[in-house]
Order: structure tokens, then C-alpha cells, then sequence
């Protein structure tokens, strides 16, 4: 099996450890990696913004990078792949030969743990990590592409993990992209709140498998000084030294 | 588009929420949506789905044909006695309905509760010409003595404790009352009793208007609207043009769904149905059909389903932005993500351009909506409306923001520049770099940083990958097959 890496421009800059470990543990599970190099950002930020004419010249750019490569498209980022997948046939006529690349390329777009469970059909990845392992359940991945029961069953999976419910889990975290920085009062309240839970929840650690939800969590609770750790899906399952 | 409103800040708005107001909304909505899951996990997920379904088509059926339908409720309550008005805004709105008080001599109004009638300002209107107003639903009625507006469409003093009422009918009814809601409905009951019989005109809105039939369709959960509707001499109904319903077995849908998504009943305690004059009750009856800007909606098709709505207040209960800073902040009659895609339209952008904006695009409120209006797909429709510019309105957002939005598309979306970019940011963080974290950005990115330290721009994936396949054996292979 093939797949090409979206690798988020959020990824790509700021979490550049989770890819290499989506690498190794795609590799791991047999997956050869393509990584077209022409690829930068999606867009999201421009069209989500308001700037819907410079979010549709990006995703023109998107879609060049990855039209002629081949296999599902997967990334660690459900709101990156809802973009892509639900907004761009959305931007064109459709009768156009540009909806007809955006169509193309939206039905190979998916999230690494849907690409996991649905398309190679594993849970267990052979993954090690004996901790106390909540989960925050990303708007749009949640919501957006309808993933719901992946990432936990990826997380039960896991060797030794213990499972922990976390309250309110789907609530939004409060990153909301350009919001955070619109309105940050109320993205700060959001996150406490979101924090709050997790605190109650008494992890160790919190997986959050998105990567702006992550630099929110992982940064507020930072900023709190919290012993409980923020951390990608794709961290735990790369754990247990088989890669 | 030219507005007296004033602009709505919603910054502003949000950073003046004290904290008791934003527990009390919380704590109430929390409440609301408890009792909504129940009976929807009561008549069961997929029922509850097909309704809604059933609900969004038949609206939009409605929306798209509104003025045959319009047509046919004004034929029907003309039939039935009734006096019909069409007001274009709320200046229109008011001036009809002040004709109609002066030359029936009106005193005294009651009220029956109306989002419509708080987007007119009506109490306003009529107390300058004299005339006292009673708000009748026991919301209304703490909030019109409090001196404030509603903070949600169905639960006007959602954000108010028990306590904070109890206070308040001590100040201003100067009675010894403890904070028990029973004991405070008892206090608003009997001291509403009595205006309920002087008055000589009621105003109320209208939950449904059926076409077929040409009868208003209103709900209460305390029964002042059937009092406002029947007692006084005159009742002038005020309802948007979007109100309408085309039959009875629509109606009934809507119904089963505003009750549940509302307050978590099964049906609301009364459902009042008046079809122009009756037999008993007020001697005149007038149908104000109100536009105030929907017609403005109504012609942008990918907006259009805002007018679905049936004003249930789902969307701000489950909304975690409203449940943190109430329905005040959102500076205008309909607040949380109803009013974040209503407002703009309704006032234009330059009034709410700031709304759109008010939501992380969760996309919790359009999956309560029981009607099914894709809220998060208008917020970015609007969005763009405000800093681009559509054929309804142009930009509001200053040009400069466009000009630094097309820079920042030019560098990220060319490939050299946004690698660039990337090293640039690893260098320059480096006197703000403390560890894996940066504590403090200069503005505007200390909006961020306020609240949380930004990650480090951290390695090169890009070298990590190229290193890798440079020391892979299968290099060759792997770019042959790409």
C-alpha cells in the first residue's frame, strides 16, 4: 500500500517529531510514503478567515502537489483533511475541470486514524504505553469528518494503556484558528474549561490529534504548570520500540 | 447599508462579562440540553434525525416559495376577520401598531413574548407615546424590570440566577421574597393578573403562521400568551415574513421539534391557534408581517436557510463561545451562532461584521439545530462577506488586511518563500525562545501568547525525510514509483 504524506503546515513547523513518527509507524504497518514536496498549505487559514479568493488560489497550489501522486492522502490532522475533502470541490463550478482535480483529490484525502482502522483495518498497531490515557475529541474531526470511535479504538488497542473518560470531550478546546487570536478572552475561557476536564479526568496523559487543538492544550497547560501531558495519537502508537 | 445600530464590538463586549453571568447562562444551559437529550434519546437517535431532515426540506420548500405562501396567509386571515399589515422595517412596524393603540385610545399594553418585538424596540416606541407596557412571560418580565434585554430567544434571563431575581423583585417590588422560583412565579402571577385585565391591547409575535389556514400558531409555557391573546380588545400580532408554515402536518413537525430542542418537553403547555377574529375573544385582530431585512437574506441562496429558523435556542445552549460570555455580548436581539449569521444580515456588516467571527467553527450548533441550517458554512460565507465582499455588500474590513492577506497567500503558497519562511521563523525566534516554548510574542501574536506560550518552531522535517532517503538503499525505487 501507498500513501502520500499531508503533512499540515502546522505539522511541518511546529511538530515536526509527530511526522516522523506517522513515517515510521506507516512504515512499520507496511505503508511506503510519498511525500510530495511541492505541497505547503491548505488554505484553511486564508478561506476560513474570510479571505475565500486567496484560500481557493492556495488550494489550486494544494491540488497541483498531490493530483499526480498516487494512493490515499493522509494526514495527522482532521481538520486539514476536512478542508480539503468537504470545502474544495465546494469552491469550484461544477462543471469545471478545477472541481474535477478537487473532487479527485478530496476522495483520497483521509485522517491517519481513519486511514488506520478503515483502509489498512488495524487497531492494534503493536503499540506499547502504560498509562492512564485520556482522549479530547477534535471539532472537526469529531464532527467534520464524522470520527468518532477511531481514535479510541486505536487507544484501546494499546498495550498496557488504561483508558480514561474524559467529560465533555467534545467540546471545543477553543483554538478555533483565527478566533484565538480575534478573540482570545474567549478562547483563553474555552481552554481553561476544556482544561479543566482534563485535570478531572486524572491522566496522565491527554491525546489530542489535531495539531492546532494540540499547540492550545499542550500550551495551556504548560502555562498551568499541569503534570498531564499533551500528546498526538500518532506519539502513542509509535511507542513500544517495534519501529 | 446604512443603520442606526451601533457598531457591535464584540471584543469589548466579551471582556466585560462578570464571571456570575457567565456561571448563570452556563449552569441554565447546561440544564436546557440535559432535558433536550432526554427526549430526544426518548422518541429515539434515528426518529429524531428523520424529523429534522423532514424539517430542513420542508423549510427550505417554504423559504424558496414564501410569497405564495404570504399571499395566501394575508387571503386567509382577511377571510377570517382578521386585518392584515406588511411593514417593510421596524419603523414601519411601530408605526402601524402605534395607529392602531391611538385610535383604540390604548393605555395599557400586555405582551406575550417576541424576539420580533424586541428587533422593533416596540416597548420604546409605545412608552413614548405614553403608553405603559407589561412583559408578561416571566422572563420578560425579570428582564423588563432589571432594565435589560433578553440574553436568549427562549429563556430571557438565562443568565440570571434565582438569586439574582429574588434581589431584584426585593428592590424593585420591595417584597420579602427568598430565592425559590416557585415563590417568585407566585409574586409575578398575581401582580400580572391585574394588567392582564386593564389592558386594552395585546401584542404578541407568532411561532408559525399556517397558510393554509391563515392561523397563528403561538406557544407559552405559562399560559400569558392565550391571557394576551383574549382578554384585551385588541391583539396585534407581529411576525417575520419567515414564519410561515404551509399546512397543519408541517406545523405539527415543527412543533414536536421546537418544544424538545427549546425547553426538552414534548410539547409545550399551551399551544395557542388563532385564526383571525373569534367568537369571545378581542374585538380587532392585526397581522403585522414584518421584513426588517429578511428579504435581504432571503436573496443570497447561501444564506438563505438562516430564515429557517424557528428560534428554539439549541444552538446557544450548546454553544461553548455563548456559554462563556452570554447572550449581552452579542450586542443585539438574537444572540449566540444564530445571531453570529443573523445579525450581520439583518444589520449589515458594518454593524455586525464582528460576528461571523465570533465562533471557532465547532459546528456544535448546526448539529442541534433541529431545522438543520449549516450554521459554520454562513459564518465563512459572512466571513468573506466582511473582509472581501460579495454581491450584497462590499468589504467593511480595512483594504490593508486584504493587501497583507494576498502577501502572506503569495509567500506561503510559493514554495521557496514559505521554506524560507519556515527557517526565518527558526532564527527569529530565537531571543523570544525559551526551551521548547515561547512565552511572549510582540503584537498582534501576543493576543496568543496571553493566554498560552506558542511551541518552539521546532527541526526540518523536509531535511529528516531527505536525509533518511538519502541513506535509504531504496531511493531509486521509491522516486521511480512516485
Amino acid at each position: 500500500m501507498k500513501a502520500q504524506l499531508f503533512v499540515t503546515c502546522l505539522g511541518e513547523n511546529l511538530l515536526p517529531d509527530v511526522l516522523q513518527k506517522m513515517v515510521l509507524l506507516l512504515e512499520r504497518l507496511g505503508v511506503r510514503c510519498g511525500f510530495p514536496e511541492n505541497q505547503t498549505c491548505c488554505g484553511q487559514p486564508f478561506f476560513n478567515s474570510g479571505f475565500q479568493s486567496q484560500g481557493k488560489e492556495m488550494a489550486l497550489r494544494w491540488i497541483d502537489a498531490f493530483a499526480d501522486t498516487e494512493g490515499p492522502i493522509v494526514a495527522p490532522s482532521g481538520s486539514c483533511v476536512e478542508f480539503v475533502k468537504h470545502r474544495y470541490p465546494l469552491m469550484f463550478d461544477t462543471e469545471s475541470a478545477e472541481h474535477r482535480r478537487a473532487a479527485a483529490v478530496a476522495a483520497r484525502v483521509m485522517e491517519l486514524s481513519q486511514f488506520l482502522v478503515n483502509v489498512l483495518k488495524v487497531t492494534d498497531v503493536g503499540a506499547v504505553f502504560p498509562h492512564r490515557v485520556t482522549c479530547h475529541y477534535p471539532c472537526h474531526l469529531t464532527r467534520g469528518l464524522g470520527v468518532r470511535s477511531e481514535p479510541e479504538q486505536l487507544l484501546r488497542a494499546v498495550k498496557d494503556l488504561q483508558w480514561v473518560p474524559l467529560n465533555d470531550a467534545d467540546t471545543c478546546c477553543g483554538f478555533g484558528g483565527i478566533f484565538s487570536v480575534i478573540y482570545p478572552e474567549v478562547s483563553k475561557k474555552m481552554m481553561e474549561a476544556k482544561l479543566r476536564n482534563v485535570e478531572a479526568a486524572g491522566s496522565e496523559v491527554v491525546v489530542v490529534s489535531e495539531p492546532g487543538c494540540l499547540i492550545n492544550i499542550r500550551g495551556g497547560l504548560k502555562k498551568m504548570n499541569s503534570k498531564v501531558k499533551a500528546m498526538h495519537l500518532i506519539e502513542i502508537l509509535a511507542e513500544g520500540g517495534k519501529a | 447599508m446604512k443603520s442606526a445600530h451601533p457598531r457591535i464590538d464584540f471584543r469589548a463586549n466579551t471582556r466585560s462579562v462578570p464571571p456570575k453571568i457567565a456561571a448563570a447562562t452556563q449552569k441554565n444551559a447546561q440544564t436546557a440540553l440535559r432535558k433536550r437529550a432526554e427526549v430526544v434519546a426518548a422518541m429515539g437517535e434515528e426518529n429524531w434525525q428523520s424529523l429534522r431532515a423532514i424539517a430542513h426540506d420542508m423549510r427550505m420548500h417554504t423559504i424558496t416559495h414564501l410569497d405564495r405562501y404570504l399571499a395566501l396567509v394575508e387571503e386567509k386571515v382577511k377571510a377570517a376577520g382578521g386585518i392584515v399589515h406588511w411593514a417593510r422595517d421596524a419603523e414601519e412596524a411601530n408605526r402601524i401598531v402605534l395607529e392602531i393603540a391611538r385610535r383604540r385610545n390604548v393605555k395599557k399594553v400586555v405582551k406575550a413574548k417576541s424576539m420580533v418585538s424586541e428587533e422593533l424596540e416596540i416597548n420604546h416606541a409605545l412608552e413614548k407615546e405614553g403608553i405603559r407596557v407589561f412583559e408578561t412571560d416571566l422572563g420578560e418580565y425579570i428582564v423588563q424590570m432589571a432594565g435589560q434585554r433578553p440574553s436568549h430567544v427562549t429563556n430571557p434571563a438565562l443568565h440570571m440566577t434565582k438569586e439574582d431575581i429574588a434581589e431584584l423583585f426585593r428592590e424593585k417590588l420591595h417584597v420579602d421574597v427568598q430565592p425559590d422560583p416557585k415563590m417568585l412565579t407566585e409574586i409575578a402571577r398575581e401582580r400580572l393578573r391585574a394588567e392582564f385585565l386593564a389592558a386594552d391591547m395585546g401584542i404578541s409575535g407568532g411561532n408559525f403562521l399556517v397558510a393554509e389556514t391563515g392561523t397563528l400558531v403561538l406557544v407559552t409555557n405559562e399560559g400569558n400568551g392565550r391571557m394576551c391573546t383574549s382578554l384585551p380588545p385588541v391583539h396585534v400580532a407581529i411576525v417575520g415574513i419567515e414564519k410561515i408554515v404551509p399546512d397543519w402536518e408541517s406545523a405539527a413537525v415543527l412543533l414536536k421539534l421546537l418544544a424538545r430542542s427549546a425547553t426538552g418537553a414534548k410539547i409545550t403547555a399551551y399551544n395557542t391557534f388563532i385564526t383571525g377574529r373569534w367568537e369571545g375573544g378581542p374585538e380587532e385582530f392585526h397581522l403585522v408581517l414584518l421584513d426588517n431585512g429578511r428579504t435581504r437574506v432571503l436573496a443570497d441562496e447561501a444564506t438563505r436557510e438562516t430564515l429557517f429558523c424557528i428560534r428554539c435556542g439549541a444552538c446557544m445552549n450548546i454553544c461553548p463561545v455563548f456559554n462563556h460570555v452570554g447572550g449581552h455580548a452579542y450586542g443585539a436581539t438574537y444572540p449566540g451562532p444564530i445571531g453570529a449569521i443573523l445579525t450581520p444580515q439583518l444589520l449589515g456588516t458594518g454593524v455586525g461584521g464582528a460576528l461571523p467571527f465570533a465562533s471557532t467553527l465547532c459546528g456544535a450548533c448546526s448539529e442541534a439545530c433541529p431545522v438543520k441550517i449549516p450554521i459554520p458554512d454562513i459564518l465563512l460565507h459572512l466571513r468573506r462577506r466582511v473582509l472581501e465582499g460579495d454581491r450584497i455588500e462590499g468589504p467593511v474590513g480595512p483594504a490593508w488586511m486584504r493587501v497583507a492577506a494576498k502577501t502572506m497567500r503569495f509567500v506561503l503558497g510559493t514554495k521557496t518563500l514559505y521554506l524560507l519562511g519556515a527557517r526565518l521563523n527558526r532564527v527569529l525566534q530565537t531571543p523570544l525562545r525559551r526551551g521548547d516554548w515561547i512565552p511572549w510574542m510582540p503584537p498582534p501574536l501576543s493576543r496568543w501568547t496571553m493566554a498560552r506560550p506558542f511551541p518552539a518552531f521546532r527541526g526540518d522535517f523536509r531535511k529528516w525525510w531527505r536525509n533518511r532517503a538519502a541513506g535509504d538503499s531504496s531511493l531509486q525505487e521509491k522516486k521511480h514509483e512516485r
